[in-house]
This record gives structure tokens, C-alpha cells and sequence, in this order.
């Protein structure tokens, strides 16, 4: 039953994949819905049966692998209590991400393709939670990477999804580098890569080190920092970041399922399924809450001032998920876990409320060419509404009453103050700012979007090197007309999506408004013991004891930051246009997302494609032929050039026998010679 | 066994060759040169399957007298070359299959190039003697000159020159070598050789050295790699995949098979500067690629970047590393073979190599897309194709014996993905707008015969590699313990002068 779970979107994959020409779109679209739901099925099952019945550790053998000398990794299944987590976030999002493509791409004219795609993305995906070894892990890593590449690609006649599917899949790499080091380290320290004997035997490397890059580093240490630069490459951190703003190219089902609710938390769950690892470094701990809560800051200040749609989720998407490594850092994985499980629901929802909002605007993402949406889409505002109040956080602190974000958000900003240490102060700091701008740019999305006066036909300015405003649209550019002239629809055209979209978006929202109330208590409560086990190191409890202040503090910044956002963009629209325009530096910077972009361009990018260039030229052409054989090659040649014209063309034969004849005599004289 | 299956398998190809001659229309010379290398394949199989894997040694041995003087032929098969025979025949048909069309002059002598170069490959493979060994590897030469000077590009003249040189250069110091062992050791029979290798240190030197030179040329390995962009780029598509499937093999073949048993000490000696030449060749060919303008060119650099992968793990003599380097030759000669099939497959339709002459292929031709997708997959390495495994195992080998190594090595892996699914963008992807590519045609079935069981080949080395690790793994830690031992004898001789000069 638990290899059904990972292998039925395989089945779809492949069938849509190989037979989608045959049976047609709407079949395959069946087919591989129809597996997902079952593999949903059974994942609440397993959920059930193995996290919150506690069951036994389940590992399943399915097929040897890689066995050479000591080393040995084979395919299995591990179902534990974080992996069961894991299935029922990708399993539940992925299949309502299948039914809502049903009708978002309707119009595709590649929808077997689209489906294999999505279906393959959740079979890396099952296959990297599921995983009993590090190298399965890095397997489904590599796995979800590539549907990643595929899914954003997917408009392949588009330039700009092509330069965004290949940032990704090579950024993430630079993240891999770290990762794979990693995998190599464990194997030489363990002599295994297996979780259990490896975390079995992590105790004893306390304090140890060993040689790595001539230095002599702590082991530990070193192999969670490597494992963590992989985390930080597919969770979109600091200074990894810059993929996932570009990958919002693709279709927004994808941008729901992979770049909100489960690729990107594959960091977030490498760094919990580790934490008897991390937790024996404390060095490697403060790094990754340093990392995380710098890019909850981060992502949430270039969040303040986007104008596509979709951009603006994607960088709260970057800054949650800051949020749930700070909490990593400060041993409280299950907070951490708690928050991928809530977030993943209401962000898959806010993006698929946005694909319904830019379905209804004929695939504008502009929000300036919005407003006034609410009327016209009233179930899409209700669902973005209940998206928002999750994302942001919106709960009674003393009655412990909220939405499903305020639950985990807040459990994780208490848990960096409960920490008491001065990295825990610089994340609590942090986070608790990011709380405000998430709760400014939340709403300040929704405002501009549903409220105000509609402005399908304002001409909107651009400033900035955003390349985003160039073909911020979610279609396939025409093949045959190029670019597209785009209009967004007048007020009367905009309409709701059909029932497919919407029915997601209602299941989607139950979890946005009752997964934090209903599953606190396991998660995070009393029962947390019980519902982890051995799958998870649980912090003992340190909460209850906080001062009244840290209680309310992201309720009241959440507040600030709504009010900010309803003075300028529905008291004073004009006032936020003028600083708008006015481009103060820090609004540039923001806007500019920091630079770092140009920055990678001028240090990474140009400077390799050169020195390829001057390595070939130069290196190849100029020093080793010109030194090398070549010199001779070219005297032979002028030779043969001039003979050729002489004779008919075949004088390298002549030369040819000519050399043979030497090899044969040489032979033949050290067999006469050499003979006693 | 009493049917010499090594000597059918070798010279079944002369005498496919010998057919053709006698009947030389074109038509039929395909349909033999087919048949034979089909026929050589399934006996290459059969041999698969009578293989013994337990057994660490020699197998299906054949001895006769040949020259005198302890020169005889000897054949025979272990873990490390039974699966390079199957590699070579393997491929051979797809060669055929892939010059059924596009080679139009000449057919019977193509064909008969191919065959005779057959049999000295499958050869080299099967030979235990020096003699027949080096007069097997330079005779493959010959073929493969002639395919790239006679059915070559434009500038065929100049490539199949450079690389007659280069290799020749190398072989000539390697035959020397030869001359050297058997005026010492008074035999070139390779197994009595290896298990008794006890040349002195200060000759070994200068035998691993002339061996070296032979080798790191065919491999190639920086700084002797230039030969291979420009003979692939001149040879015609059949000529590539020999070339990157096979030839660039029997380097990575004659270390595991002389320098690491042969000459142990050496070995040990010069492991630091070949760990060096790898490194380079991985890093610097990755980004000359990143630079190419031309498909094939571009291949033919990352084949150097593989192969560096390969040097890298033999070298470090340790299990993962030197199994790691024989399923990457294994693997790259599938998927080097796959990705200039692909180049053929367009280079076929329009008659140009170059990158920018392309650009929205998956357009009209998705099925093609999908096939080449799989082969630059596997050419970055990803996990669930058989570039991973090889390239995982180099390289976990290399960090156990030096983390240096391994950590320059990966920075391979990502510019591998760069040039590679940049070479996939600029090709496959974008709107189909050159007006020279409206009207192209996606695979034929005869295409589709030639890339659906590569595609499947890829795909299955890199779920199940169980097969052939069952092959190699006895081989391998023969070799790995005979090495250690020999190094073993080497070291303690000086331990107990050391000790005694303590004592005194």
C-alpha cells in the first residue's frame, strides 16, 4: 500500500506521458487525476495509521540499487511520522492541483504533456520524502529539480520560461555541489548512507574532526553545512534565492504545487529529517537560523513593491520559508514542520486563487491593471480573503483562536525569542519585522487587486531592470505572431472560473482555516511526542512563560502593517503612485530585488562564458595546437595540400601505408630480437 | 566451453567484411554488414551469459601458439573487459543502422571499414598478449583514419591527420614500453604478467610513462584532448559514436588493464599529477564547451570532461572509485554514442552542425525532443539515468582518497548542466521561426529504431545497475587487493631497513 502511494503517479506519468497521443487529452487528464486522488486516499491512510495511530516506522524494500564494494543504497519506502506529513501535503495539494489544471489549461493544446509533467513532479517528490538512504533523497532532489525545469519551460516557445527553467536547474545545482559533498562526507565518516545507522552513529562523531579541503573542520559541522547548502539551493535561500522569483514563468498550477507548497519546503524537510544530525552542531544551527530569518527579511522588503501578481506570492513564498529554517535553527523542527504543513495550504491556495484571478483577466498578472475585482469574482475574493488571513497570521493570541498561520507563524517567532541566545534575538527581530511587511504586501496584493476602482486600460510605467513587466503573462506566446499585444478585459468580461478551479480552491481554504486549530495539539502540543517518535528530535517544551508583549507582537505588526496598506492604496491611491514614481533608492532596491541578479551576471555568468571562450581560443587553439603537434600536423598538411593537387586525392593513403609499414617492421623486430 | 566464442566474436566481422567484398552493391553490403554485426552482438550476449561472475579471473580462454618466443594468442575475458566486448558489439549496429541512409559513396568500403574495425576492437578487449594487444590497438587505427579522411567533413584531411598523430605519437613510446617488459620479463603474455608483476620501481617508472603517453592520448586527457572536437566534428555520424563510444575507452581500459596492476609502484607515484590532468580536463573542458558553436564540438568537449571523471576514479584505487570509472566508460559510451546519433539525426536534414542554425526543433519534432531531453539528461548526471551512477561513484571514490579532488570535480557537475541544457535550449527549444527549419520532419522509424532502445538502455543502466556491477565487482577487488599487496611488498622492505637502522 505505501509503495502504491509513491508509484500510482509514476503509472500516470507514464501513461500520459507515452500513450497521451493515443488516448487523448482528456484521458490522460483522467488517468492521472484519477491516480493522484488514489495516492491522496492512501496517504491519509498512512497518515493515520503511522503518525497519528502510531504505527511502527514502515521500510519497504522495493529494488537494489547501487552496490559497489561497501557501499550500498538501494529504492525503498520509508513511511515514518515526518514522511507521512510530507504525503499528505504533496499527495492532497498535488492531486487538487491536477483537478484545477483540468480547467486552467483547457485551452492547451499539450495537456498530456502538462499532466505527465505533474504527475512525474510528485512521483521525485513521494520518491525524495519517502527515501530511507541519502541517496534516494538526492534522487528525488534531482527528480523534482527536473520537473521543475520541465514544468517551468513548459511554454517552450516563450524566451524568457526557457531562461528562467534553466536558471533554476543550474542554480539549484550550485546548491546540489553542496549536497553532493555532503553525501560523500557521510559516506567516508560512516561508512553508510543510511538515515537510521547513520544518525545512529552521529553521537560519536562529536567533537571529531577530519580532513577536508586541507583544513581540519569538525565533522559534524561540516557535513550539516554542506547538507544545508543544498537546503538553501531548493528552498530558495539567501543568496540562492534568485531562481524562484523566474520560475513564476510557468503555468500557475505549477507555480502552486511546486514553487509554494512542497518542491521548495524539500530544504525545510532535508534539514528536519537531519535534525539528529544538526542537532549535535550548534554552530550548523545558528547558520541556518541566521540564513533563514535573514531571507524572511529579505524576501519580505523586495515583496513590498512588486506589481505582478504572482510575484508578490512568490517572494512570501521565499520569506515563509525563512521563516520555517529560522525556526529549524532553533531546534524547533516541529515548528518548522508544523508551518510547511499549514503554509503549504494557504499558499497553494493564494496561488490558485491568483491563477482564478488571471484566468478571469485573460492572463493579465498586472495588478495595476486591476481593482475592483471583488464584484465580479466574489468566491475568488473570498478564497484569496481566507488565503491572506492565513499567510498573515490573523488569530487571538490568549484564546488561541486563528487561522492556520497564526498558529505556526507564531509558534516559530516565540520559539526564536524562547531560545534566549543572541542569533535567536537576531531572528525574533527579524521575523517579527518580516511579520509586518508579509501582513503590508498581503494586503496591499488584495487591495490593489479586488478593491479601488478598476484600471483594466491604465498605462503603467516601469522602472527598474524587472524583467517581469516585459511578459509577466501566463500563456504561450503565439508561434506565429510573436509577441502578443495584450489588453486586459473590460469589468463586465471578468468572470469567475469554472467549478473545477473553484471546488481546489474550497478544499484548499478548509485547510487554510482549520489545519493550525485542528492539528496543533500533535504537531506542537501535548502530543507531539507521541505523533513524531523517533522521526523527529522534539524540542522540550519552552513556551507558556513568554512576556505579554512577545505574545501580541505579530498580531499587533500584522495590524500596522494592514493599515498601511489600506492608507495608501484605498484612503490615498495617489499618494503611494507619487512615491512610486518619485524611485527613492531604497524603493529601487527593493524593487530590484537588492541586485543580485546583476550582481551573479557580472561575477558568474559573463566570466565563465568568457574564459570558455579564451580557454578555447587561447588555451586550446592558441598554446596546445600551436605548441603541440600541431606544428608538425600543419607542416604534414602543407605537404599533402600541394600532393593532393598533383595526384588524385589519396596521398594520405600512401602515408598511411607508409606508417603501417613501420609499425609492421617494428614488431616484427622486437619478436626476432627479443627472442631467447 | 569448448566453442571459441572469443575468437567468433572478434573475427565473424572479417568475415561479414570478407562478404562484402565478394558481393560490393551497396544494398547488400548494408543488409550483411547488419546481419554480421547483429550476429556478433547476440554471440557477444551469449558470452555475457555464460560468464562466470564469481570468478575474479580470466574466463573463456583461448591459447595457441602465434609468434614463438612466449608470444602466443591469447584470449580471454574477466569482469573489467566482458563488458566493454558487449559494449562494442552492442553499438556496432546502431552504426550501420545510422549510415543506412546518410553514407551514399562507397558503401561497400564503408562498410568493410567498420567490420574490420570491429574485430580489432573486440579484440583489444579479448587480448592477453602484448603483442596481439598492441598490434590489435594500433590496427584500429587504420579503419577509423579512413572513415574520418574518406567520409568525413570538409576538413577531414587535417583531422585524420591530427589524430593519426597524436595517437601514433603515443603508441609508438607504448610499443617501446612492450619491447622494454618483454626483454625483461621474457614474455607478453599479460596474465602471466599480472600475476607476477615485479618490475623495478625505476623501470616501472618509465613504463607507466610510455604507457601513460599511449593512453591519455586515446582517453583523452588535457592537455592531449585536441585531436577529439576536430576528429568528431569531420567524421561522419557512425565515425563519432565509434569514436566517443569505443576508442576513447581503450585508454580508461589500458590503465585498469596494465598501469594499475603492472605497475603498482608507479601508479601510486603518479596518481597526484593524473588527479590533477582530471581535474583540469573536468573544469576546463566544461567551460571550453560552454563556448562551443558547434554541436558536435560541444559533445566532444564534455566527452573530455567525462572521461576526466574516469582518470579520476581509477586512479584513486579504491572500490567505488575504479567501479565507478568503468560504469562511466559504460555509460558514456551509451549516452556520447545517443547524443551524436542526435547531432546525425539533424545534421542529416540540414546539413549543418552549427547551434544557431537551430531553434525550436520540439515544435515539429517532439518526439526527437524527448529523446535528446533523456540523453542531456544523462550527460549532466541526473539521478535515474546511467551518467549518475558512474559520475556519483568517481566521485565519492575520489573524496574518500582526497576531499580536494571530489570538491573541484563537482564544480564539473554544474557546468556540465550549464552547457548542456544550454545546448538543449538553443536547439530544441524557443519558436520555430528560421524559415529553413518550417518544414522539418520529426524522427523516421528507422530513427526511432536507432534512439528508442538507447533511450531505454539509459534509463535502465541508471535504476538497475545490478548487472553490471555483478560483472565487475570480483574483477575490481582482485585488482584493488593485488595492488595493495603489491605496494605492501614495495613499502616494507624499506620499514624493516628503517627499523633495523633504529636497532643499530
Amino acid at each position: 500500500m505505501y509503495a502504491a502511494i509513491v508509484f500510482l503517479p509514476l503509472l500516470g506519468c507514464v501513461i500520459a506521458g507515452l500513450l497521451g497521443r493515443v488516448i487523448g487529452a482528456r484521458a490522460s487528464e483522467l488517468v492521472t487525476t484519477g491516480l493522484l486522488f488514489a495516492s491522496a486516499a492512501l496517504s491519509v491512510v498512512a497518515f493515520g495509521q503511522v503518525a497519528l495511530g502510531g504505527g511502527e516506522t514502515q521500510i519497504i524494500q522495493v529494488l537494489s540499487w547501487i552496490h559497489s564494494g561497501s557501499f550500498v543504497a538501494d529504492w525503498t519506502v520509508r513511511v515514518d511520522s515526518i514522511t507521512a506529513v510530507m504525503l499528505v501535503v504533496v499527495t492532497g495539494v498535488s492531486s487538487l492541483v491536477h483537478l484545477y489544471s483540468i480547467g486552467y489549461m483547457h485551452e492547451d493544446p499539450h495537456r498530456p504533456r502538462f499532466f505527465s509533467y505533474l504527475s512525474l513532479f510528485t512521483f521525485a517528490m513521494l520518491m525524495l520524502v519517502t527515501s530511507n538512504n541519502f541517496l534516494q533523497l538526492f534522487f528525488g532532489w534531482e527528480g523534482v529539480g527536473l520537473a521543475s525545469y520541465l514544468l517551468i519551460g513548459f511554454w517552450y516557445t516563450k524566451p524568457s520560461a526557457n531562461a528562467a527553467a534553466m536558471k533554476a536547474f543550474i542554480v539549484n545545482r550550485v546548491g546540489d555541489f553542496g549536497f553532493a559533498l555532503g553525501i560523500f562526507g557521510i559516506w567516508t565518516v560512516f561508512g553508510t548512507l543510511d538515515f537510521d545507522e547513520v544518525f545512529a552513529a552521529a553521537p560519536s562523531m562529536v567533537g571529531r574532526t577530519f580532513e577536508f579541503a586541507g583544513m581540519y573542520p569538525d565533522i559534524l559541522t561540516t557535513l550539516c553545512l554542506l547538507l544545508f547548502v543544498g537546503a538553501m539551493g531548493k528552498s530558495a535561500q539567501l543568496g540562492l534565492h534568485i531562481w524562484l522569483p523566474d520560475a513564476m514563468e510557468g503555468p500557475t498550477p505549477v507555480s502552486a504545487l511546486i514553487h509554494a507548497a512542497t518542491m521548495v519546503t524539500a530544504g525545510v524537510f532535508l534539514v528536519c529529517r537531519c535534525s539528529p544530525m544538526f542537532e549535535l552542531s550548534p554552530f550548523a544551527l545558528q547558520f541556518v537560523t541566521i540564513v533563514g530569518a535573514s531571507t524572511a527579511f529579505f524576501a519580505a522588503t523586495v515583496g513590498l513593491f512588486q506589481n505582478d501578481i504572482k510575484r508578490v506570492i512568490a517572494y512570501s513564498t521565499c520569506s515563509q520559508l525563512g521563516y520555517m529554517f529560522a525556526a529549524a535553527g532553533v531546534a524547533a523542527y516541529n515548528a518548522a514542520m508544523f508551518h510547511l504543513f499549514t503554509h503549504a495550504f494557504f499558499k497553494a491556495l493564494l496561488f490558485l486563487g491568483a491563477g482564478s484571478v488571471i484566468h478571469a483577466m485573460h492572463h493579465e498578472q498586472d495588478m495595476r491593471k486591476m481593482g475592483g475585482l471583488a464584484k465580479a469574482i466574489p468566491f475568488t475574493w473570498a478564497m484569496m480573503l481566507i488565503g491572506n488571513l492565513a499567510l498573515t497570521g490573523v488569530g487571538i493570541p490568549l484564546l488561541h483562536v486563528g487561522f492556520a498561520g497564526f498558529y505556526s507563524k507564531d509558534a516559530i517567532i516565540n520559539s526564536t525569542f524562547a531560545a534566549h541566545t543572541g542569533v535567536g534575538s537576531y531572528a525574533f527581530t527579524l521575523l517579527l519585522l518580516a511579520a509586518g511587511m508579509t501582513s503590508f504586501y498581503a494586503w496591499r496584493q488584495f487591495l490593489l487587486t479586488f478593491h479601488g476602482p478598476y484600471r483594466g486600460n491604465a498605462a503603467v510605467a516601469d522602472h527598474g531592470h524587472q524583467p517581469a513587466d516585459d511578459h509577466s503573462h501566463d500563456e504561450p506566446l503565439d508561434d506565429d505572431h510573436g509577441h502578443h499585444e495584450h489588453h486586459a478585459p473590460k469589468l463586465s468580461e471578468v468572470h469567475e472560473s469554472p467549478l473545477v478551479m473553484l471546488v481546489p480552491l474550497g478544499v484548499l481554504a478548509l485547510g487554510a482555516l482549520f489545519s493550525g486549530g485542528v492539528f496543533f495539539q500533535y504537531f506542537l502540543g501535548e502530543g507531539a511526542h507521541h505523533f513524531w517518535r523517533e522521526s523527529l528530535v522534539v524540542p522540550e517544551g519552552h513556551e507558556g512563560h513568554l512576556p505579554l508583549w512577545v505574545e501580541f507582537g505579530p498580531l499587533v505588526v500584522t495590524i500596522i502593517g494592514f493599515l498601511i496598506a489600506y492608507y495608501y492604496y484605498i484612503l490615498h491611491p495617489k499618494l503611494a503612485a507619487a512615491i512610486q514614481a518619485k524611485q527613492s533608492p531604497i524603493y529601487l532596491f527593493f524593487y530590484n530585488k537588492w541586485y543580485f541578479d546583476e550582481l551573479y551576471d557580472l561575477i558568474f555568468v559573463r566570466p565563465a562564458l568568457k574564459l570558455g571562450r579564451f580557454l578555447w581560443k587561447r588555451g586550446d587553439g592558441t598554446v596546445i595546437d600551436g605548441l603541440g603537434p600541431d606544428g608538425i600536423a600543419a607542416r604534414v598538411l602543407d605537404a599533402t595540400r600541394g600532393a593532393v593537387k598533383l595526384q588524385t586525392g589519396y596521398l594520405y593513403h600512401y602515408a598511411l601505408a607508409m606508417l603501417l609499414g613501420v609499425v609492421a617492421l617494428a614488431t616484427w623486430f622486437v619478436v626476432q630480437g627479443g627472442a631467447p | 566451453m569448448s566453442l571459441p566464442i572469443l575468437s567468433l566474436c572478434t573475427f565473424v566481422p572479417l568475415l561479414g567484411a570478407l562478404a562484402i567484398l565478394l558481393m560490393p552493391k551497396p544494398d547488400s553490403a548494408r543488409w550483411i554488414a547488419q546481419g554480421t554485426t547483429a550476429v556478433v552482438f547476440a554471440l557477444s550476449l551469449v558470452m555475457w551469459a555464460n560468464f562466470d561472475n564469481a570468478n575474479p579471473g580470466f574466463q573463456m580462454v583461448e591459447k595457441l601458439e602465434w609468434l614463438g618466443g612466449g608470444i602466443s594468442y591469447h584470449m580471454g575475458v574477466d569482469g573489467i573487459s566482458m563488458l566493454f566486448v558487449v559494449l562494442t558489439a552492442g553499438l556496432m549496429p546502431f552504426c550501420i543502422l545510422a549510415s543506412w541512409e546518410s553514407i551514399e559513396t562507397r558503401v561497400a568500403e564503408y562498410m568493410v571499414a567498420f567490420l574490420v574495425l570491429e574485430t580489432m576492437m573486440i579484440g583489444v578487449f579479448c587480448a592477453l598478449d602484448l603483442v596481439l594487444f598492441y598490434v590489435l590497438f594500433e590496427a584500429g587505427l587504420i579503419p577509423m583514419f579512413l572513415i574520418i579522411g574518406v567520409w568525413g567533413g570538409k576538413r577531414r584531411v587535417y583531422a585524420s591527420f591530427k589524430f593519426f598523430l597524436y595517437t601514433f605519437v603515443g603508441s609508438v613510446l607504448m610499443l617501446l614500453a612492450i619491447m622494454g617488459m618483454y626483454w625483461y620479463a621474457g614474455t607478453t603474455d599479460i596474465v602471466a604478467l599480472l600475476d607476477n608483476p615485479n618490475f623495478p620501481p625505476q623501470m616501472q617508472t618509465w613504463l607507466w610513462l610510455a604507457f601513460f603517453a599511449s593512453f591519455a592520448v586515446k582517453m583523452p586527457m588535457w592537455p592531449v584532448h585536441t585531436w577529439l572536437p576536430d576528429a568528431h566534428v569531420e567524421a561522419p555520424t557512425a565515425g563519432s559514436v565509434i569514436l566517443a563510444g569505443i576508442l576513447l575507452k581503450m585508454g580508461g581500459y589500458g590503465f585498469l588493464r596494465f598501469s594499475l596492476p603492472m605497475f603498482p609502484v608507479a601508479t601510486e607515484m603518479f596518481a597526484p599529477m593524473v588527479f590533477t590532468m582530471s581535474v583540469i580536463a573536468i573544469i576546463y573542458t566544461s567551460l571550453v564547451a560552454l563556448a562551443q558553436e558547434d554541436m558536435k564540438k560541444l559533445i566532444a568537449y564534455s566527452s573530455v570532461a567525462h572521461m576526466g571523471f574516469v582518470t579520476m576514479g581509477i586512479f584513486t584505487v579504491n572500490h567505488q572509485g575504479i567501479e565507478g570509472g568503468i560504469f562511466q566508460m559504460l555509460s558514456h559510451g551509451v549516452v556520447a554514442s545517443a547524443l551524436f546519433l542526435c547531432v546525425g539525426v539533424v545534421y542529416d536534414r540540414m546539413h549543418t552542425r552549427e547551434i544557431a542554425a537551430y531553434g525550436g526543433l520540439v515544435n515539429r519534432m517532439p518526439l526527437y525532443a524527448a529523446c535528446f531531453l533523456v540523453f542531456t539528461l544523462a550527460n549532466v548526471g541526473m539521478p535515474g539515468t546511467g551518467g549518475f551512477v558512474g559520475e556519483f561513484l568517481t566521485m565519492l571514490g575520489a573524496f574518500a582518497h582526497n576531499s580536494w579532488i571530489a570538491i573541484f570535480a563537482a564544480t564539473g557537475v554544474i557546468l556540465s548542466a550549464a552547457y548542456a541544457l544550454l545546448l538543449y535550449r538553443r536547439v530544441v527549444f524557443g519558436a520555430l521561426v528560421k524559415p529553413s527549419l518550417k518544414t522539418i520532419q520529426d524522427l523516421t522509424a528507422r530513427e526511432i529504431a536507432l534512439l528508442a532502445p538507447l533511450v531505454i538502455i539509459t534509463i535502465a543502466l541508471g535504476i538497475y545497475p545490478k548487472p553490471v556491477f555483478d560483472v565487475t565487482t570480483p574483477a575490481v577487488a582482485k585488482l584493488i587487493s593485488d595492488n595493495k599487496a603489491a605496494l605492501a611488498a614495495h613499502h616494507a622492505p624499506k620499514v624493516a631497513i628503517v627499523q633495523k637502522e633504529a636497532a643499530q
